[in-house]
């Protein structure tokens, strides 16, 4: 059932030509491209394999992980039922601890609304935070269309941004590059390299690599004067907002510039401070599978003596009450960003992320970004799946994303206004199967599949077109030598 | 029209005139327990040195001396006037020739080599040390920008699980939740510890 189905008025999208919820290509041209990258391939199987057997081991040892995975879920869909209280709310006591609160219609006017603000502090450059939201409306560029310049301060961040790379995972988005190439990347990229150029004192091994990024970024930490963040959570009731993170980058930028910018989407806020003790156990074992991260950063406002002294909080719309308005695919805005769906999800596991053309890849971002954008701007992405159900399973918050997926098909079908081969070859389906003498007929016909097969259990993938766009990427059974009906006829009579 | 008010009106017109009744939130999950403090004690040393952090024990009145032996392993002998503690940190914990933190601007704490501070609560279950800008835990720059952080818990500071630990926090308080030494998994999921925050973590832990 879509909004408008309901007669509902239609609420605005994500808007196009800002931000990166779009790919430039379907999911099946730009997964094609990225299945014949081996090196990718080993990357991406190495690391998803990894990272699920860490995630299992700990939530294995939590005996009610399936009580707090409820709880999880029913304070997501208590939230959304009630959002606007929730952020009325949330705004009431952040501005009561002297933050100031500013709400965006969309990525564009969210990006204003920062540039705004940095620029009143009179600096031209930023640290930041990794953050989802900040990627999704494109900051970066807007902020350098401005003549401001963004560090992004995460490793994984940082190695996209130094290699002019995109993210393609949302915990680890340097997922598909493997040390070797990281340190070539370090290699050209950092100032601290470019003198001693390839003969550098530098291995490819992690350890190596990760006190080369602490050098380079240390002194941006000292002297920067803005921060930018996104916020995993935040707490209406007490104005509380929360960073979850491991390396200390978060803690850096969120303690020592004077002012500190946090840019959320408006389904991040959670009613009462005690719901944060359900996602603090639900996210660090699902995400990278540890007990706790070890950092997690909370703050209300401001604190005199002890941080930021200026805190802004921007809350972003940029499609997510079109979102909430589906009352099936509203649950997609439960999502906390763990990406364990991402790690159990065989099309993820060999397409990699940058092949959904969003920021947002593998399953759950199969059903957030044609959401955000309206279904027709990524209607390649609610196909991007087999339906196995695993991304459901090791959901913390029960996102039950095969469900959606699904919705989102028969949306995109009913909005399809061009009739296609295949809605003509169903619907043919349909009435064989209605009609007894047809449905015999087509059966009679078919067992003539037997001929194409010339005795292979299935039917050659080289039919002519349009049946080859089938095909091509499906296994057609040989028919059998006799239907069951005839079976049953010949051993039982009638 | 403010966007302030078009997004609220935007949610109001995705909700529906008639709203349905907000869900039950069943709270089915352990927010207590009743396991003795030297087992939590106990999960909580298997959990930090999981995280490759240090741990000490000691009795109450050996705290001084402990930290200043674990500062010596951690440093090397000749750095003792490199370290800065928290400025309600009891004199009884600190070590000879340690500085209090003056509010000078926090950049200048990188200067230091070790911070020692308190905690306000420890949580077994998930080897997670709280710091609440207290005078005892200090501000958040002193347990970021030294290189090894020394943090003295407790007994009665430890509970077992995180909903415990959550019930004992000021929300308004800047909070820092620590769990282990600083870490980055970015690079073929290979765990690194010390990336930006203090490489080494020293728990001296007072039974």
């Amino acid at each position: 059932m879509s909004a408008v189905d309901l007669g509902m008025p239609s609420l605005p999208h994500a808007p196009r030509g800002v931000g990166h919820l779009r790919g430039d290509r379907s999911f099946p041209d730009a997964a094609r491209e990225s299945l014949r990258d081996g090196q990718l391939r080993a990357n991406l199987g190495h690391a998803t394999s990894t990272i699920r057997a860490k995630r299992k081991a700990v939530v294995d040892e939590v005996p009610d992980w399936a009580e707090l995975r409820e709880a999880g879920r029913a304070i997501k869909a208590a939230t959304m039922a009630r959002l606007d209280e929730h952020l009325v709310a949330l705004e009431e006591q952040v501005t009561a601890r002297g933050g100031t609160v500013h709400w965006a219609r969309d990525a564009e006017e969210a990006n204003e609304i920062v540039i705004r603000l940095v620029q009143a502090t009179g600096t031209d450059e930023v640290v930041k935070v990794k953050s989802m939201a900040t990627q999704e409306i494109g900051l970066n560029e807007a902020l350098e269309a401005a003549g401001i310049a963004a560090h992004e301060t995460d490793l994984a961040e940082l190695i996209v941004q130094l290699g002019e790379d995109t993210p393609s995972h949302i915990l680890v988005p340097a997922i598909h590059k493997n040390r070797a190439e990281i340190r070539e990347i370090f290699l050209r990229t950092m100032p601290q390299f470019q003198e001693q150029g390839v003969d550098a004192d530098l291995t490819d091994e992690p350890r190596r690599l990760a006190m080369a990024a602490r050098a380079h970024l240390r002194e941006r930490f000292l002297r920067a004067r803005v921060a930018i963040s996104g916020a995993n959570f935040a707490v209406a009731e007490t104005g509380t907002l929360a960073v979850v993170e491991s390396e200390g980058n978060g803690r850096m930028c969120l303690t020592l510039p004077r002012t500190l910018i946090t840019v959320m989407g408006i389904e991040k806020v959670v009613p009462t401070w005690r719901d944060l003790e359900v996602f603090l156990q639900l996210l660090p074992r699902s995400s990278t599978g540890e007990r706790m991260n070890p950092y997690t950063s909370l703050w209300a406002g401001v604190t005199p003596g002890d941080g930021p002294q200026e805190f802004h909080l921007v809350l972003v719309d940029n499609g997510r009450t079109a979102v909430l308005a589906d009352e099936v695919g509203r649950a997609a805005l439960h999502c906390i960003r763990c990406s364990a769906c991402l790690n159990v999800c065989p099309v993820y596991e060999r397409a990699g992320g940058h092949a959904y053309g969003s920021v947002y890849p593998g399953p759950i971002g199969a059903v957030l970004s044609p959401q955000l954008t309206g279904v027709e701007d990524n209607a390649s992405l609610p196909y991007a799946s087999s339906l196995c159900g695993a991304c459901y399973d090791v959901c913390p918050v029960a996102i039950d994303i095969p469900s959606i997926l699904v919705h989102l098909r028969a949306e995109h079908v009913e909005a399809q206004e061009r009739t296609t081969p295949e809605a003509v070859a169903f619907r043919a389906l349909a009435k064989a199967m209605s009609t007894p003498r047809l449905w015999r007929l087509a059966q009679r016909a078919a067992g003539l599949g037997r001929l194409l097969s010339r005795g292979k259990p299935t039917l050659p993938a080289a039919l002519p077109p349009p049946a080859s766009k089938w095909t091509r990427t499906r296994d057609l059974p040989t028919p059998p030598r006799e239907t069951f009906t005839q079976q049953w006829v010949r051993e039982r009579g009638r | 029209m403010s966007a302030r008010e078009e997004i609220l009106g935007r949610i109001r017109t995705a909700l529906g005139e008639h709203r349905a009744p907000v869900p039950d939130i069943v709270r089915g999950y352990r927010t207590a327990d009743g396991r003795p403090t030297t087992e939590l004690l106990d999960v909580l040393v298997d959990r930090l040195e999981d995280y490759k952090a240090t741990v000490v024990r000691c009795l109450a009145d050996e705290v001084a001396g402990t930290v200043a032996t674990a500062l010596q392993a951690a440093l090397g002998a000749h750095s003792h006037g490199d370290v800065v503690v928290a400025p309600g940190l009891p004199a009884e914990w600190r070590p000879d020739g340690a500085v209090e933190d003056d509010g000078r601007p926090a950049v200048a704490l990188a200067e230091h080599a070790a911070t020692v501070t308190g905690v306000t609560v420890a949580v077994a279950d998930t080897g997670t040390l709280v710091l609440d800008g207290s005078p005892r835990c200090g501000r958040r720059a002193l347990s970021l920008l030294p290189d090894c952080l020394v943090c003295v818990v407790t007994s009665d500071q430890v509970v077992g699980g995180v909903p415990e630990g959550l019930a004992r926090l000021d929300p308004r308080a800047p909070l820092t939740l620590i769990s282990g030494p600083s870490a980055t998994s970015d690079i073929e999921l290979q765990r690194v510890e010390g990336v930006h925050g203090p490489r080494t973590l020293v728990v001296v832990l007072v039974t």
